[in-house]
């Protein structure tokens, strides 16, 4: 069943339809960055303190602009955003994950901009000629050392903070390791050496983790019950009621402006 | 594509982008689009035809839209029916586009300009924890030891301080890596205790 709203006028992009892997890959990228997006808005008046509040926001806001230029290299922004259902999503499984606590927000935070600045990197850095993806990823590279270095920030002193903070940062670290094998499963149209980007990640998390006086989760990253198929449009529970959130309003009041 | 010879075409262009250039940054309206380094060029290609290219600071910048009506405003009220105003990323601005008279006003207007000559990235502070530390780590490193070798290069020099803007302190603390923009960290001064904004590299 199609929940595209039947009173729209046009038809949304069809992200089923063979695309070239050019797009598969703004459409993976893209929606990675639209979903952590959205997860991330989610804590406008819910943050611990203020500056977190305007962090997290910034962070969101990056993620948003990342979003919406790779969005656009695949069609009209606000369909693929609004119209498409949730098998059409190529995001890993990780951005969609629910906020839980602060610490779990880190935790997923560390993951995820660790992996994307160096994807970004490596993109930014290859011998192809500058396209839409190279030029975004050269750009949003510089933003993302910054995403990564606010989670490390965090994650340090959570690890390293009190009893009850330390506790809640390793069950964050734990909750979410399960994903992190996915990140790593390469994506049609990512021409990058993607062993030596898991290599480096896992170095760099592992560093980063025990710094903070935390343990590396020991658990497989990725099981029968990881699933691990976001990139191929298999994702998890709470993503639903995500996407309800992001696209009601939308489907909703078709056209609406401000 | 019309002939770009006429010297009266290019004195046009010329003060077209003036005019461009000159329209005030949305945000810091104390900077001028020029200033901010994100006017990229200005084509004059035929009569009451003009091609802008601008470049957003950080890719989600909202401020870009705003920018665009800006320019094509002005552009109107100067003769310019027909302007075209495209967003381009490559090569990714850089705060040492910013100009020195750019730098100059930032700091007139009590934000601490960006640091220059230095690759991008967030320069390393030691993390300063509270009074309450679980266990302290045998050695606090710097954060530079926790970055991944991909971003190491541009974190090994010392970085030169970020001074206050009130009172030229170079007694600076970091409060948080991101202030009311994007493009902003917020800082405060440990010798005339006023917090103030940084523009931050990238």
């Amino acid at each position: 069943m199609s929940l595209t709203d039947p009173t729209s006028p046009e038809s949304p992009q069809s992200p089923q339809s063979p695309e070239p892997s050019g797009n598969k890959a703004a459409l993976a990228l893209g929606d990675d960055a639209l979903i952590l997006s959205h997860r991330l808005g989610e804590w406008a008046g819910h943050a611990p303190e203020l500056e977190e509040e305007m962090a997290l926001a910034n962070i969101a806001l990056d993620l948003l602009g990342q979003a919406r230029t790779l969005l656009s290299l695949v069609g009209e922004e606000d369909d693929l955003a609004f119209l498409r259902e949730e098998r059409s999503f190529r995001n890993v499984q990780l951005v969609e994950q629910p906020n839980g606590d602060f610490a779990r927000t880190i935790a997923r935070q560390l993951y995820f901009s660790t992996y994307q600045e160096l994807l970004y990197g490596e993109l930014a850095g290859g011998d192809e000629p500058i396209s839409g993806i190279t030029a975004l990823a050269g750009k949003a590279v510089k933003e993302t050392a910054y995403h990564r270095d606010h989670a490390e920030h965090w994650t340090l002193r959570l690890g390293d903070g009190t009893e009850e903070s330390h506790q809640r940062m390793q069950r964050g670290l734990d909750t979410l390791w399960r994903y992190t094998g996915e990140l790593f499963q390469p994506v049609a149209g990512v021409d990058v050496n993607w062993q030596a980007i898991r290599a480096t990640w896992t170095s760099s998390v592992t560093a980063v983790i025990e710094q903070s006086t935390l343990t590396v989760p020991d658990g497989p990253q990725e099981s029968p019950w990881a699933a691990g198929a976001g990139r191929q449009g298999v994702h998890t529970e709470p993503f639903g009621r995500l996407l309800a959130e992001m696209q009601h309003l939308h489907r909703s009041h078709p056209g609406a402006s401000w | 594509m019309t002939a770009r010879t006429d010297p009266a075409d290019t004195a046009l262009e010329a003060r077209l982008r003036e005019l461009a250039g000159a329209v005030a940054d949305p945000e810091l309206p104390v900077l001028t689009l020029a200033e901010l380094g994100v006017l990229r060029e200005l084509r004059l290609l035929g009569p009451g035809r003009v091609d802008v290219e601008l470049t957003p600071t950080y890719t989600g910048c909202p401020a870009i839209g705003t920018m665009s009506a800006d320019i094509a405003r002005v552009l109107h009220e100067h003769g310019i029916p027909e302007v075209t105003v495209r967003t381009v990323l490559a090569p990714a601005w850089s705060t040492d586009d910013i100009t020195a008279e750019g730098r100059r006003k930032l700091a007139e207007f009590g934000i601490a300009p960006p640091r220059r000559n230095r690759t991008s990235g967030p320069v390393p502070v030691p993390v300063e924890l509270g009074p309450i530390r679980r266990r302290r780590a045998a050695a606090p490193a710097p954060a530079a030891a926790l970055a991944p070798a991909a971003t190491a290069a541009s974190t090994a020099a010392e970085p030169e301080p970020v001074r206050c803007p009130q009172c030229g302190s170079a007694d600076t603390v970091l409060l948080s890596r991101f202030s009311s923009t994007a493009c902003k960290a917020l800082r405060r001064c440990e010798s005339c205790r006023e917090p103030f904004d940084h523009f931050k590299e990238i």
